[in-house]
């Protein structure tokens, strides 16, 4: 049987994390592909809802990366976002959502072999949890009713 | 029905080496909604740019996806292209396939794969892009320049040569900052004040610069082009009108001790004071904390002795508004003061001074009249030792950085020293001689072998007195770590370069950010020194780390320009990447209710509240909107929405669930 290759979300702000991911195309460190990034302005924008839609339409794991505190090009969006994160994370313990499948982390616009460790660190540890079934488990939703006119 | 291109470029074969281009492109072709797919070798080439707007015209697109580098490289190239054949330049996405898969994966399925998602998400998000213009605003050509030092003055003076309004504001009674204070400048020792007090006297005599010295922001709310700050004008308790600055008062003033700033403490000064005698204004102003009339409620003798009746005793801070453009921040810098260095008896020993005094001391100008006097008794030193590196490059007192002008600066003073005291012995103990600069290095090789001055590379551990005399005791590495002990009867350390006290909150207030020393931070390290990340918000001088005045004097020429370029155009345009608030037809208006958590998220003030009146004039209800000119596009608000009723343009809900869903559905 083939490896199992888990899938990857990778919610980035556009300022630090995308630009520290483009410094690790340009300095030609390589990673593994399974992280698919979606580009946000700020971390501060980003709905944990999305979080969760993702885990819903079958994401394995899910990278969540902005400036490091202190260098949001915001002020103070990745405040927000880490606040946000605490919240949500007890709320994810709460529900039975596992939180070891989300990476909560600071990539600088100068730190592009730090993201490549921290998508090489987050595919290993997400292989290891295997596929992420479970969700589908706690997020169970009511049968449709059928009604007969 | 959207009808979406699809141009995936090879980049050479930057992308093609390892991701099959051809195979992205029939992909994407087979997707809903995409009416053209095609592959080019350079797809930001003239032909490759053709490729694109040909598509636009012939085939009638609403959107395009360009799968090439990272758009933080060719997102305008590409817009600008989409522009030019007619199609709104926000219908254009970019897929990262080089930066974020081609360059960073090897070649093979896995990586053709991840090229395939990429596009896909983005064809899914364009489907949702909405047409957007470009927010026109317009620009108040005055500028404001904050801090008076030479890189204030070099800022203000380049920016009204260029027949633009300046305002200066000075937070201390006079302009000239701590260049003022300086006796000599390395390399050329030349006096400080004679190429500094004709600059002073330009400001204030320049037709477009508007200089309030004893004021300081109060406030600052807007944006590039549109600020309005609030400055406090303390109070000098005189009608400068009146006020001819003869300087009668100064000297009939009972009150004569008080430290003169000025001169480091090392004078005195009195309570109706001129900082210094070539000070701009040459106006005195009335120090309240230490005036026998602020305290004990009499005395007045100014107001007798003033012979045009210029002294106000009730005279408020006045708060001034004012709207400006640009800003530059020349606030400058500080050394760091006594209780920092217990080890080298600093405050305890009167005889071991900061370099600041120590130009005092030197300066023709000073308390002692440019004659080398110790602080103690007046004597002249026999043997003076300084410290290099007080404070700087240590760690372990939390300023790992270097302050860069220690090293220039005290072989001045040694060499000031040994000029001035003939037969005096001097000794330098230093980590490192820094001395990168033009001119510099031969500076520090005339101290060594001209002057006769004695370098020892190595720390000090600690001072301690013996016999009246100041026992510096260290080491010498060069002579492999050998323990050293100097009699000296003066010591002057090189102490540490730091921010300003109140540099954090002026930095809060101006929303600029500052690094971990509480330095100005730059928007760029190297492409963009001057700017900070505020639009419209520049950095002159020593404020963003400790600089020597040629440098403070070039960043500031170079804000200055920074500021004429923005004057230069009547009308900002910039990306309307912002957030909105929904609005829909009566009787809702808008799905907003009103809990403004919004308001509390935003970082810039954006949002207000708006009040939706019926015709009688009754407040019906009361909705979130944002100001679009204050708005930066972070979208903070965005999450915090409880309704959804904020979204931001460009990173709409739809846009970023459709992303979400897009990638996983087939992923």
């Amino acid at each position: 049987m083939a490896e199992f290759e888990p899938k990857i979300v990778a919610f980035v702000c556009n300022w630090c994390t995308y630009a520290g991911a483009d410094l690790t195309g340009t300095s030609r460190i390589k990673y593994a592909s399974n992280v698919r990034i979606i580009r946000f302005p700020c971390t501060g924008r980003i709905d944990y809802m999305l979080l969760l839609k993702a885990f819903d339409e079958g994401a394995d794991g899910i990278i969540v990366s902005g400036c490091h505190p202190n260098d949001c090009h915001y002020t103070s969006g990745n405040f927000h976002a880490r606040r946000r994160w605490i919240m949500f994370r007890s709320l994810c313990d709460f529900t039975g959502i596992d939180t070891d499948r989300i990476k909560f982390s600071w990539v600088s616009a100068a730190e592009g072999a730090k993201w490549a460790d921290i998508v090489n660190a987050t595919v290993a540890s997400i292989r290891e949890l295997g596929p992420y079934t479970d969700y589908k488990k706690i997020a169970k939703y009511p049968e449709k009713e059928v009604t007969h006119g | 029905m959207s009808k979406i291109g699809v141009f995936v470029c090879h980049c050479g074969e930057n992308i093609s080496a390892t991701v099959d281009c051809a195979r992205v492109a029939e992909t994407a072709g087979n997707y809903d909604g995409v009416a053209f797919s095609v592959d080019y070798k350079y797809m930001c080439s003239d032909p490759g740019q053709n490729l694109i707007k040909n598509a636009i015209k012939e085939q009638g697109l609403t959107g395009v996806v360009v799968a090439s580098c990272s758009p933080r490289m060719h997102e305008p190239t590409f817009r600008k292209a989409c522009a030019e054949a007619g199609l709104n330049p926000f219908m254009c996405e970019m897929a990262n396939l080089r930066e974020h898969c081609s360059w960073v994966h090897e070649k093979g399925e896995a990586t053709t794969e991840k090229a395939i998602d990429l596009v896909r998400i983005l064809v899914e998000k364009v489907k949702y892009n909405h047409s957007l213009n470009e927010i026109k605003v317009p620009v108040t050509k005055t500028a404001l320049v904050i801090g008076g030092g030479i890189a204030g003055i070099q800022a203000s003076l380049d920016i009204a040569n260029t027949g633009h309004k300046v305002i200066l504001i000075e937070k201390d009674p006079s302009i000239g900052g701590h260049m003022s204070q300086l006796s000599e400048t390395f390399p050329t020792l030349d006096c400080s004040q004679c190429i500094l007090t004709p600059r002073m006297v330009e400001v204030a005599q320049h037709p477009n610069i508007t200089l309030y010295t004893y004021a300081e922001l109060e406030s600052l709310e807007g944006f590039i082009g549109n600020f309005k700050a609030k400055i406090r004008r303390k109070s000098k308790s005189i009608d400068e009108k009146l006020c001819t600055g003869c300087g009668l008062c100064t000297t009939k003033c009972p009150v004569k001790k008080i430290p003169s700033e000025f001169n480091e403490g090392l004078g005195k000064r009195t309570a109706i004071y001129v900082p210094f005698p070539q000070a701009v204004p040459n106006k005195p102003v009335i120090d309240r904390a230490n005036c026998t009339y602020y305290i004990k409620g009499k005395c007045k003798v100014c107001e007798i002795v003033c012979p045009t009746g210029a002294i106000r005793f009730d005279q408020e801070d006045q708060i001034m508004e004012v709207e400006i453009g640009a800003i530059v921040i020349a606030t400058g810098f500080t050394v760091k003061q006594p209780d920092f260095f217990p080890e080298y008896g600093y405050g305890k020993f009167p005889d071991v001074i900061t370099g600041l005094q120590f130009e005092r001391l030197a300066s023709a100008s000073g308390p002692t009249l440019g004659e080398i006097r110790r602080p103690s008794d007046g004597k002249i030193p026999e043997k003076i030792v300084f410290l290099a590196c007080a404070g700087s490059r240590d760690p372990a007192k939390g300023i790992p950085y270097c302050s860069k002008i220690c090293c220039m600066y005290i072989a001045k003073h040694a060499m000031l020293y040994q000029h001035k005291v003939h037969g005096g012995k001097s000794y330098v103990f230093y980590m490192d001689i820094r001395a990168g600069g033009k001119q510099y290095e031969e500076f520090v090789r005339r101290a060594i072998e001209d002057d006769g001055v004695n370098y020892v590379r190595g720390r000090v551990s600690r001072i301690y007195e013996k016999n009246g005399k100041l026992i510096v005791a260290g080491v010498d590495t060069l002579l492999n770590a050998m323990p050293v002990e100097i009699d000296a009867d003066m010591v002057v350390l090189a102490t540490a370069g730091v921010a300003n006290e109140g540099a954090e909150e002026l930095a809060q207030k101006l929303h600029v950010s500052y690094d971990p020393y509480k330095f100005f931070a730059e928007a760029h390290p190297k492409l963009k020194p001057v700017e900070t990340n505020t639009a419209g918000i520049f950095l002159a001088g020593a404020c963003q780390a400790p600089r020597d005045i040629p440098e403070s004097v070039a960043m500031a020429s170079g804000a200055a320009v920074k500021v004429a370029a923005l004057f230069s155009k009547d009308e900002l345009t910039r990306e309307p990447i912002i957030a909105v608030v929904n609005r829909q037809a009566p009787p809702v208006y808008s799905s907003c209710v009103g809990c403004f958590l919004c308001v509390s998220a935003c970082p810039y003030q954006a949002i207000e509240k708006e009040e939706i009146k019926n015709r009688n004039g009754e407040v019906i209800k009361s909705i979130a909107k944002v100001n679009p000119g204050l708005c930066q596009g972070c979208g903070t608000c965005v999450a915090f929405c409880r309704t959804k009723s904020i979204d931001i343009q460009g990173y709409t809900n739809e846009q970023m669930y459709t992303e979400v869903m897009a990638l996983l559905n087939e992923y």
